[in-house]
């Protein structure tokens, strides 16, 4: 029986849950005797942090215990308070910038933890903040990259400097590339602070069982095994002594997962007062102090031939970093150099990334870190260039994209950490041209520029590709039940991207059962398999995928081996029919295996890339700034589709968040770096009426070389082009004024005012 | 104070701080932890529930205003085995994700597919612009939504 | 995020109201659909010790139409408007500005009352009543009183409500059936609050504009009728000249300031598109 599950667009069984309110969340967790922890966060930016008084906080009835710095600089803290340490990149320069698990000597940033107050209820505890006494002594605050680069107010006197590091992606010789060429073009552009944003806060629930020195840890997500490994060191207990649960998980699209200050604060806070603990952010909480993302500000020169073919590229990025670097904060920063080039041909390179430290919440990844940034930029030059020399925009980027007889093609270099990249196989064009013809692109793009019924009509296209697949390993692993029926435990994570069906339809597929046959599928806790390395750069389907075919080929050579012991049989004849095991003349039942299990991994330090095209259909109303999308294409080729109902979901809202990040959102601090977007009416989501026009193609038609599944990590595709399409699609709509778009987000007021600029143009400027 | 009202048809009664709010009431003293908090201040929609009838945010609701009242959460709105036409065509369409703006979209729609089984698309995202989620694009629930119709719509009409 | 401790009273009568909020030194509240005053305490920036529910009070839920006018009371839901068919022929302008007001949940419990006596400098209500030079109907320990729609907004969440005062009724003058009318409005989403948003209406006397009536939101720490627009309209037969000076003096009659949505000047321009846009639908 050859099974056809991978391939398919198969229901997912998470839903049964979901849909019926039956998911376990890390705040549906109750367990007898919890103390409810609420954190003191800074209203200051950036001053001494004198003293942290909580003394009037103990006598409140309810409060059960306030955790402050001194409880971690006692006798068992003999290295003082903890630091995270970074898990991505974390290179020696960026030491002294990791954060205290709890605000020590400085504050650095608004939100940043300064107590946790543990109560009986989360209302007493919010009661009790107000009588915690604080003592800060301001500094004046930096709050942009540029007073960063004064060096006027330093966050980190250890240094004296604000810049954390700089990267340099190289290719070729720019220098000398661009002294002869033809026709240069630079810009100075930007991309607006926006954040990964979870429906679900953050949260951590803390058991401490001293009697058998366990230490339970349940909220977690992402990268478990990673951040046990960082608890372990910090709390002074073997990793053995640790379990991290994932429990159903609200989203996390980069954000959610990474080990943050509460990571630390809440098992420490469980152990110290020998009672578990729960803490659970707020929305207002979440808004300042989960890892925000995409500041960044370029100043980037393209030189070309006069035929449009790119020659070099070069500049500077300078990236936002917040106060702290944070477990993945330089991935961005190095991403968006390195990766600029999309999927164009690039032969000569030299753009610099430096990292500015500045008194704001910390920032780390979001969907695409650096690629959104980086394809804004880029997608804005080639529109720019095809206006200066004449070609039509299409036909440009036709002339650059990365051909398939190419691959594996070459990326930038990023150093100081000597990061190589290539790509690995597909038709850039084909997914251009498929693109071009589901939205129609001949007959609409003549709407380009013109004003009908009061609104200019543009088109704007926007080509990307998306790394995927993070190494090196992921592990899986398949057990018999008692029933007969298969679990497969998975050291990858769920956030929410149907990961149980996918394994299960990988597995019943490489064991040729109905899927049915495969009862649970685990994943993300640290009890349930050796090691894991979780969900981020849209791994999950490669690495954690091959692991389970892996895993399938392990299971099936020791239920052989089993099975040709008690059949009296060569093992070689052993078969498995759906739950039954055969060999010879006779069989048994499945479940007379109940126990057996085997453990598979995949290794691999090349990544996937998917690709494809972003086109849109908008008008403007120049007179209010708004944009409305009539009609949005994204066609991405992964690969191979394992489940294209999901694969498409992913599409669709990676694009969503994209737009978001290209219209509404925006993270905003005033010049003391107070934090003025401080709930959900000032940061504004997409809601469904907003981008309602929208449709995707996925197809694949050239299968990844690296994997044994031809997979591609497919997660990000629609976020990463969204702010270059619909900036290109702006300028195409105002091109009566000559407007060109420098800045993300579009808001009302940005496109407002560059139309008004170009109505009056400052003679000075 | 005491408070007595009904939820998914039985009666209840608990005692509680004028404080607390009617999505914590749900989800700590009555253990119906379908209602999802994702903002406290009345925007994200996690928390609707049917207060006699009307789909409404259980996060700006306090306990005691719901005296005398018959609620209706995500459980309230489930069979014991198997799916509704409404949850069945939210799975048909992968009308979600991380699961978590779930519920409260569950809710909201049956409020509205039961007082409008016509209601086209517009009105439908509309009504859902009320209800944020972050991972679909809402593509994909507003398809749900519309195919769930033929479900609410009364025999013969 | 968990609302600060008070006490809680139902009262069961206005009176009994009146006596609780008059009974805390001023740190009581009416507790009316909550859409506006929970929120405001789940951030703490509102800490009354006594919340008075005013659901029970059932004579303020009443909406009355009669040859005066139209008649909400207090406690009158959104939702109750928009299915109050009378109302699309009663008052075109009321129904009009409701359907932008928030969204479907929220209707469901935020009352006209509430939205008057919060004050959002951008909420579509306070606009209304300002435009349409309702009455509103108080009650308080001296007593009943009235106060017209342009005296009772102070400033931003700021009304010359007492602290032992409810709103008990929203008085809208009769409004005639060939009235010309138009709003428009300009939110970053659906249902949010106004950038910026203009009501205008006027009467037709032979072909010119006779009583015209422009009130705007969101530019200003209050709603505020604009006098200047109204002396371009009034005596004219509206026609693009008319709608294009009065958009200038629309934009020229205020002065909003910078703030994290958008910028002053902005504003100052939008609010005569919108005025603008607004004539246009009037006059069509």
């Amino acid at each position: 029986m050859k099974n056809t599950f991978i391939g398919a667009s198969i229901e997912r069984r998470e839903d049964l849950r979901f849909l019926r309110g039956r998911g376990t969340y890390v705040d549906d967790l109750q367990v007898p005797g919890l103390l409810y922890a609420v954190i003191l966060r800074s209203s200051v930016a950036h001053g001494r942090l004198r003293s942290v008084d909580a003394s009037a906080v103990l006598k409140i009835e309810g409060v059960h215990a306030v955790i402050t710095a001194k409880d971690m600089t006692s006798k068992d803290y003999p290295s003082g308070v903890p630091i995270v340490p970074m898990r991505l990149q974390p290179l020696p320069e960026f030491q002294p910038y990791e954060q205290p698990v709890i605000a020590y000597q400085k504050v650095r940033y608004v939100g940043e933890p300064l107590a946790v107050v543990l109560a009986s209820s989360v209302a007493l505890g919010e009661d009790a903040l107000e009588h915690i006494a604080v003592e800060i002594e301001e500094l004046p605050a930096v709050s942009t990259w540029q007073a960063a680069s004064d060096n006027k107010g330093v966050l980190f006197d250890t240094t004296g400097t604000n810049r954390s590091l700089t990267f340099e992606a190289r290719k070729g010789d720019a220098d000398t590339a661009f002294k002869d060429a033809p026709y240069t073009r630079r810009e100075q552009m930007r991309t607006g602070r926006h954040y990964g944003l979870t429906m679900e806060p953050r949260g951590v629930m803390a058991e401490w069982d001293a009697a058998n020195n366990k230490l339970t840890v349940s909220g977690a997500a992402k990268v478990p095994f990673f951040n046990r490994r960082i608890l372990a060191k910090q709390i002074g207990l073997p990793e053995s002594d640790i379990e991290m649960i994932e429990n159903d998980v609200g989203g996390g699209y980069g954000a959610r997962g990474e080990f943050y200050p509460e990571d630390f604060l809440i098992p420490f806070a469980a152990k110290h007062v020998n009672r578990p603990v729960k803490w659970i952010e707020d929305r207002r909480e979440n808004l300042m102090a989960m890892n925000h993302a995409r500041e960044t500000e370029a100043d980037l020169e393209i030189a070309c031939h006069r035929d449009g073919t790119i020659i070099a590229l070069r500049g500077e990025i300078h990236t936002d970093m917040g106060a702290y670097m944070r477990t993945n904060g330089a991935v961005g920063a190095r991403n968006a150099p390195q990766f600029l080039t999309g999927p164009y041909r690039v032969p000569h390179h030299k753009v610099d990334s430096h990292l500015w430290m500045t008194n704001k919440t910390p920032v780390g990844t979001y969907r695409g870190p650096g690629r959104f940034e980086g394809s804004f930029y880029m997608e804005r030059l080639l529109d720019m260039v095809a206006a200066d020399l004449g070609i039509d925009r299409i036909e440009l980027r036709r002339r650059n994209l990365i051909g398939k007889a190419e691959h594996p093609y070459k990326l930038a270099t990023a150093q100081p950490t000597n990061a190589h990249d290539q790509t690995d196989s597909g038709d850039y064009e084909a997914t251009l041209d498929r693109c071009l013809k589901e939205f129609n692109y001949t007959d609409v793009s003549k709407l380009g520029g013109k004003l009908i019924e009061g609104k200019y009509h543009g088109i704007g296209v926007a080509c990307f590709i998306e790394g995927g697949a993070a190494g090196p390993k992921e592990s899986a692993r398949l057990e018999i039940n008692d029933d007969g029926t298969i679990t497969v435990f998975m050291g990858t994570a769920s956030v929410g991207q149907g990961v149980e069906t996918i394994y299960a339809q990988i597995a019943a597929d490489a064991l040729e059962v109905p899927i049915e046959r495969i009862r649970h599928v685990y994943h993300g806790s640290t009890g349930i398999v050796s090691d894991g390395y979780g969900a981020y750069h849209s791994r999950s389907v490669v690495m954690g995928g091959s692991a389970v075919l892996d895993a399938t080929q392990k299971f099936m050579g020791l239920l052989r081996e089993a099975a040709a012991k008690r059949l009296d049989c060569a093992a070689s004849s052993v078969t498995l029919d759906v739950d039954k095991v055969i060999g010879g003349s006779a069989s048994l039942p499945l479940k007379e295996f109940a126990g057996l299990t085997a453990e598979g991994a995949f290794l691999n330090h090349k990544h996937t890339y998917s690709y494809g095209t972003h086109a849109a259909h908008i008008t403007v109303d120049a007179r209010l700034g708004h944009i409305e999308i009539l009609d949005y294409v994204v066609v991405q080729d992964v690969g191979r589709a394992i489940n294209p109902l999901t694969v498409r979901g992913q599409v669709i809202g990676s694009l969503v968040q994209g737009l978001g990040g290209a219209v509404l959102e925006d993270l905003k601090y005033d010049g003391q770096g107070q934090f003025l977007t401080g709930s959900l009416a000032d940061y504004l989501l997409p809601t469904a009426s907003d981008f309602p026009n929208l449709r995707c193609f996925v197809t694949d038609d050239h299968p990844s070389p690296i994997n044994p599944l031809g997979a591609k990590g497919a997660g990000e595709g629609g976020i990463v082009a969204a702010g270059g399409c619909l900036a290109n699609a702006v300028a195409n709509a105002l091109q009566t004024f000559r407007v060109e778009p420098r800045a993300l987000p579009l808001s009302p007021t940005y496109i407002w005012q560059l139309v008004q600029d170009a109505r009056n143009p400052d003679p000075s400027s | 104070m005491p408070v007595r009202f009904q939820v998914n048809g039985k009666p209840v009664e608990v005692e509680v701080e004028p404080r607390l709010t009617l999505a914590d009431c749900l989800r700590h003293h009555l253990r119906l932890t379908g209602t999802h908090v994702g903002c406290e201040h009345g925007v994200c929609g996690a928390c609707t529930v049917l207060v006699d009838g009307a789909a409404v945010r259980s996060c700006l609701m306090l306990a005691v205003q719901a005296e005398g009242a018959k609620v209706v959460t995500v459980e309230g709105l489930s069979l014991d085995e198997g799916l509704t036409p409404l949850q069945a065509s939210f799975r048909k369409h992968h009308a979600l994700q991380c699961g978590f703006c779930t519920p409260g979209m569950i809710t909201t729609a049956h409020a509205l597919l039961s007082a409008e089984p016509d209601c086209d698309a517009d009105r439908v995202r509309e009504v859902l612009s009320g209800n944020l989620c972050r991972c679909t694009g809402y593509i994909s629930i507003v398809e749900a939504v519309l195919d769930a119709r033929s479900a609410y719509k009364k025999a013969g009409s | 995020m968990k609302l600060p401790a008070f006490e809680y009273a139902c009262p069961t009568s206005i009176s009994e109201a009146v006596a609780l909020l008059a009974s805390h030194g001023g740190e009581a509240k009416p507790l009316a659909g909550g859409q506006s005053l929970v929120p405001m305490m789940a951030f703490r920036v509102a800490s009354p010790s006594l919340l008075v529910d005013l659901r029970k009070l059932a004579e303020l839920r009443q909406i009355r139409i009669t040859q005066d006018g139209v008649t909400l009371g207090a406690m009158v839901r959104w939702c109750d408007i928009l299915e109050d068919a009378r109302l699309k022929t009663a008052h075109p302008l009321l129904v009009a500005a409701v359907e932008h007001v928030a969204h479907y949940q929220i209707r469901n419990r935020g009352t006209v009352g509430g939205s008057i006596a919060h004050a959002d400098p951008a909420a579509e209500m306070p606009g209304i009543v300002v435009t349409c030079d309702a009455q509103i109907a108080v009650m308080g320990k001296a007593g009943a009183r009235t106060i017209a729609a342009g005296d009772f907004f102070h400033g931003p969440l700021m009304t010359a409500l007492k602290a032992d005062e409810i709103i008990t009724e929203i008085r809208f003058p009769f409004w005639p059936a060939k009235r010309r009318f138009g709003f428009q409005e300009f939110a970053r989403r659906r249902g949010d609050f106004a950038m910026a948003a203009a009501a205008v209406f006027y009467d037709d006397d032979g072909g010119k504009a006779r009583n015209a009536h422009v009130g705007v939101i969101g530019v200003a720490d209050r709603p505020l009728r604009l006098a200047s627009v109204e002396a371009v309209i009034n005596g004219q037969k509206i026609n693009d000249a008319v709608i294009a000076e009065a958009e200038a003096a629309a934009s020229a009659a205020v002065n909003p300031a910078d703030d994290i949505h958008a910028s002053g000047a902005y504003r100052r321009a939008l609010v005569g598109v919108m005025v603008e846009r607004a004539l246009k639908d009037a006059a069509v």
